[in-house]
């Protein structure tokens, strides 16, 4: 469905289900170049399992008009104002990667309209390399390929050990590069630099007055799941779950333990 | 900054879409002989068949053997994903299927596989899908021949049998101009030499039963999505861009994104036509796929000696000195020779070899003709196979005017660039020497009458 917020229009997929605003809703938040088809497995579930479902495509990204925004306390505010567009006072907020920052920050900044966060993919700071980011903002190529590349765990990448998308006929690091590669010249360098200006992290996890989950990558090699205990024990109250043979895209390389870890979370039914 | 590390093509080969058995340690990939899936609960039931959590529910729609196959072909392509299907047949009918309906129209290379040409202009129509057919050296009418109602442009790298090397880049920009996605049937290439994705195509089908299986035991299709196609803009396309009552009122463009076209092609192609691959035929595939990049090796190594030799074989006087008297070849088509007119243009696409199809023709002496001389040779060959295949490890060999291009009348039959006198072979992995011997001597028997 089509909302309008901050007079910009904005693309919000809502699982196979129309936003009822008797259910508890959940906005899912997509990572740097992504969109709202990165939770094709966790959107559909949700949405039938008793939630309201916003799978938004941040401004400028997928189907959203708009610029993107540069900084994630934008995202963040812009969150709320998502909220208030959708009628929704509270939601519960999943983030992945970016996405997470911008959870975590919402919370921080609008305490009273977040039920509780769900933060894939994530640490306390997420510094980008100069390379990468030089890359992103000249739209090269090479910046899809070092995110892709680190981005996917053996799931993705295959050999050894790995190898085998969850569902069954797609391939996870292809995918990932077509879905980056449709997104808008120059938004992932926005992205990119908004992750790595941020610093409001630790403070965000020490003021969380939600219940917070942790669904991190054991090998994820962008925000290792070192950093991401590290920042889930700042807050007074949280659960970790570390995803074995991962990397940093949790929801597609492991979506049955995402939505395992969700479900148990959010308390979920089907319904 | 380290730029990111991606398994390379031949590793792809071996591993792709696999990794140990977990329940039994198995390094090969298991045959899952089951036609269905034990749920472990009921909402995990109700999960599965609304497409909420990835798995599997009966194996018409998946398998985990045919799955290995799907994603390494899929990634050995550089496609989002992919569907195996009963037959190349069946792939190239699922193709057409998940894009249009009665109604649709379809631009295609006039020099295709014989069995695609019957599907396009004799059985399509019955349904209200037509097709154009254009000459693939032929971009100004391919152009032309795209009209409103015109919902796919398809063609092979190198066709069948005439060997013209289709211009996948400029083709691809004609048929984006027009909002509509070109797929290419690779099979003569595989992705070992062509990668139709890097040049501009939408969608990749092929005959696996080919090189990709190798051993000419199995017969297989598959098509690839290559996920850069954008539905959404082009607007055609109402079953992958509007909900589909089918299956719960899904959009599969909103829901999958790049993987739009492979969800609904399993999601409802699979599951209504029912045109499955079994997962025997998907581990005996997977056998050939493993060793794929060793045998085009072999296959374009022995092509290009071969070649060499017919071109001898063009004059008596095997130097082919000016004025030198015809030989028992009348001509060589293969695309790396420089007189073949695709010459540039398969330099650039297929810089790892031109595939392992040779045309030549017979020259027909004494009564008969080309004809009876293409008879005589065939029936003198002994290691090459007479059969209608291609792609096998073992040589084979066909006169396409009496077999798969039978079904065309004489005018079509020179519209797809075939001749009486056309021999096609597909040259396997033997010593060539050995197969040079074979064509020598039955070459001798052709021309004596």
């Amino acid at each position: 469905m089509l909302l309008t917020v901050n007079g910009t229009p904005v693309f919000v997929h809502t699982g196979g289900r129309d936003v009822d605003l008797s259910r508890p809703a959940v906005v899912l938040i997509h990572g740097a170049g992504m969109d709202h088809s990165v939770w094709s497995l966790q959107s559909r579930y949700l949405a039938h399992h008793g939630r309201s479902v916003l799978a938004v495509d941040l401004p400028g990204h997928g189907r959203s008009g708009g610029a993107p925004l540069d900084s994630i306390a934008a995202m963040a505010d812009w969150v709320a104002a998502l909220l208030d567009a959708a009628g929704l006072e509270r939601a519960a907020l999943i983030g992945h990667s970016m996405g997470a920052l911008v959870a975590l920050d919402t919370a921080a900044r609008h305490g009273s309209r977040v039920e509780a966060v769900a933060l894939l993919g994530v640490a306390e700071r997420m510094p980008v390399h100069p390379d990468l980011l030089a890359a992103a903002r000249d739209g090269d190529p090479s910046a899809i390929e070092m995110v892709i590349g680190w981005g996917h765990g053996p799931r993705g990448h295959g050999g050894g050990q790995g190898g085998g998308c969850p569902t069954p006929g797609l391939a996870l690091i292809p995918g990932g590069r077509r879905l980056m590669a449709a997104v808008k010249p120059g938004v992932l360098g926005v992205d990119l630099a908004a992750c790595n200006d941020y610093g409001n992290g630790a403070d965000a996890a020490r003021a969380l007055a939600c219940p917070a989950l942790f669904l991190l990558g054991a090998l994820d090699k962008m925000t290792p799941a070192k950093a991401g205990r590290a920042l889930a024990a700042r807050a007074a109250s949280a659960q970790v779950v570390v995803v074995p043979q991962t990397g940093h895209m949790v929801m597609t390389e492991a979506p049955d333990a995402t939505l395992d870890a969700l479900a148990a979370f959010l308390s979920l039914r089907r319904g | 900054m380290a730029g990111a590390k991606f398994l390379k093509f031949d590793t792809q080969s071996l591993h792709a879409g696999q990794r140990p058995d977990p329940a039994t340690g198995a390094r090969a990939v298991p045959i899952h002989l089951t036609s269905s899936y034990v749920f472990s609960d009921v909402d995990q039931a109700a999960a599965l068949f609304n497409l909420e959590r990835p798995g599997h529910i009966y194996s018409r729609i998946s398998n985990p053997t045919v799955a290995v196959l799907e994603e390494r072909l899929a990634t050995l392509e550089g496609g989002v994903g992919a569907v195996c299907t009963a037959s190349g047949q069946a792939a190239l009918t699922l193709a057409i299927m998940t894009l249009m309906g009665a109604g649709g129209h379809i631009v295609a290379s006039s020099s295709i596989y014989g069995g695609s040409r019957n599907l396009l202009a004799y059985t399509l129509p019955r349904f209200g899908i037509t097709t154009s057919f254009v000459h693939p050296r032929d971009l100004d009418g391919l152009r032309a021949a795209i009209r409103p109602e015109t919902r796919l442009v398809f063609g092979e790298v190198l066709g069948n049998p005439g060997l013209e090397v289709l211009d996948v880049p400029k083709v691809a920009a004609i048929a984006h101009e027009a909002g509509v996605p070109l797929l290419i049937d690779s099979t003569f290439t595989t992705p070992y030499l062509c990668r139709p994705f890097e040049h501009g195509a939408d969608l990749v089908m092929h005959s696996c039963t080919k090189w990709l299986g190798g051993h000419g035991t199995a017969i297989g299709g598959v098509v690839i999505d290559g996920g850069r196609f954008d539905w959404e803009a082009s607007g055609k396309f109402p079953t992958l861009t509007e909900p589909y009552a089918g299956y719960h009122g899904i959009d599969f463009a909103e829901e999958y994104g790049p993987a739009a076209f492979i969800m609904r092609a399993r999601a409802e192609g699979l599951r209504d036509f029912g045109a499955c691959m079994s997962p025997m035929n998907a581990f005996q595939i997977l056998q050939g796929v493993e060793t794929l990049p060793l045998r085009m090796k072999g296959h374009i190594h022995n092509t290009r000696k071969v070649v060499g030799f017919l071109e001898g074989e063009l004059y008596s006087d095997k130097g082919g000195k000016p004025g030198a008297a015809a030989g028992a070849v009348a001509w060589v088509s293969y695309p790396e020779l420089v007189d073949h007119p695709d010459h540039a243009l398969a330099s650039r696409l297929l810089p790892r070899g031109a595939g392992s199809i040779i045309s030549f023709g017979i020259r027909g002496t004494g009564e008969g003709g080309s004809r009876e001389a293409g008879r005589r040779f065939i029936e003198a060959l002994t290691l090459f196979s007479h059969l209608a295949n291609v792609g096998d490890a073992k040589s084979l060999v066909i006169h396409p005017a009496s077999t798969t291009h039978a079904q065309l009348d004489a005018e079509a039959l020179a519209a797809s660039g075939v001749g009486e006198d056309m021999i096609r072979l597909s040259i396997g992995l033997e010593d060539c020497d050995d197969l040079i011997d074979d064509l020598k001597q039955a070459l001798r028997a052709a021309t004596k009458g």
